[in-house]
């Protein structure tokens, strides 16, 4: 385990996802993994530019970097728990080489698998999740050491030039809000906010 | 025109510009055709349910994509079908080199390919056998129309007898 994760405090992943929300000006995208994630995302507040997943477990961060292709010139953010990061490592690889500079991850690690039981992951043993993101090839990957640094790396997004992704540990406290289970007002509305709805009015 | 070009110019015509692939032998030409053009935005993804959430992705925001995969990784897709690409009414064009059938040498192979229909059937999910190059242009151009027109999902198989096969079957099969 490195010496980063063992130094970063634990935080809460509601306060963490409003704080994030309330740093986002220029309508940037946010596509939130299952469970927990998605919760806390609707309880920050809903926005036209968030996409909330309500299956496909593991493809958060795929979907945001498609997102992230299609807008260059957007902030996209990939909201994903552990247990979900955990089942599509691949995209990292995927995520590092393609190098979208407007694409910024940040995996929510309680190290459980909070909505099944609080069953152990990976990450609750020996697996520190920077350190796979280092090695897929995502230079700028960091540990989150406190809400103030959680702040300061956000801000460093567009300088960086790559992706970049973080990770923050956090309690095992539940989601607040509810999701919207219907998928099509889903894509609408985020489509809406993406400026890619064709709108109109209902065909005959 | 070869059938790796059909596709690539009806792709075009119909906007299509992100490719996203794993690999297979058949889809050589057609992936290195992918590359050779500037116009086609490629993303080699390590899985095809990652392929297909990328491509789904890019359509909300306005970029048009394939996802392209032998039958072997159309089984890893169930998932991203029925809970994301069906339900949020998302026109994925999915193309799929068919292996396990007409001289395949795996068995593994041949048993996997014989879900690829039954989970699309099962789904709801469009699907045609493209087998020649006389027939390609019109189902391929109007298979896409039709996707992006009602917002559903389309799967196009690309027979042996279209690909000519695994060029690695006949060094195998004995």
């Amino acid at each position: 385990m490195s010496n980063e994760r063992s130094l970063a405090k634990t935080l809460n992943r509601t306060a963490l996802t409003r704080r994030l929300v309330q740093r986002l000006t220029h309508q940037e995208a946010v596509v939130a993994g299952i469970g927990n994630t998605n919760f806390d995302l609707v309880a920050a507040g809903h926005r036209p530019q968030n996409f909330y997943m309500l299956g496909s477990m593991g493809l958060a961060c795929p979907i945001a970097l498609g997102v992230a292709l299609a807008q260059p010139n957007r902030g996209v953010i990939a909201l994903e728990g552990d247990g979900s990061i955990l089942m599509a490592l691949g995209c990292l690889t995927t995520i590092a080489n393609v190098k979208p500079r407007n694409l910024t991850v940040i995996i929510w690690d309680n190290g459980i698998y909070q909505i099944t039981g609080k069953q152990a992951t990976a990450t609750g043993g020996v697996t520190d999740i920077v350190a796979l993101a280092r090695g897929a090839g995502i230079a700028h990957s960091e540990w989150v050491r406190d809400e103030m640094h959680f702040d300061a790396l956000l801000d460093r997004r567009f300088e960086d030039g790559g992706p970049l992704l973080l990770a923050a540990k956090i309690d095992d406290q539940p989601g607040k809000g509810r999701p919207l289970r219907d998928p099509p007002l889903v894509r609408e509305s985020f489509m809406k906010g993406l400026g890619t709805s064709r709108g109109g009015l209902p065909d005959a | 025109m070869t059938w790796s070009e059909v596709i690539l110019a009806t792709l075009k015509e119909n906007e299509v510009r992100l490719v996203a692939y794993v690999p297979d032998n058949i889809l050589t030409p057609l992936v290195e055709g992918a590359a050779s053009d500037k116009y086609f935005v490629l993303v080699g993804a390590t899985r095809e349910d990652e392929a297909v959430g990328t491509v789904a992705g890019a359509y909300m925001a306005g970029l048009r994509g394939a996802a392209i995969m032998q039958t072997s990784g159309f089984a890893l897709i169930g998932n991203a079908l029925a809970s994301l690409i069906v339900p949020y009414q998302l026109p994925a064009i999915l193309i799929i080199s068919e292996r396990g059938t007409m001289g395949e040498f795996n068995i593994g192979q041949a048993l996997v390919a014989r879900t690829v229909r039954p989970t699309l059937d099962s789904l709801g999910i469009l699907h045609h056998t493209l087998t020649d190059l006389a027939t390609l242009r019109f189902i391929l151009d109007t298979s896409i129309k039709q996707a992006f027109a009602t917002r559903a999902p389309v799967a196009l198989i690309l027979s042996p007898l279209l690909t000519g096969g695994n060029p690695a079957s006949s060094t195998q099969l004995v």
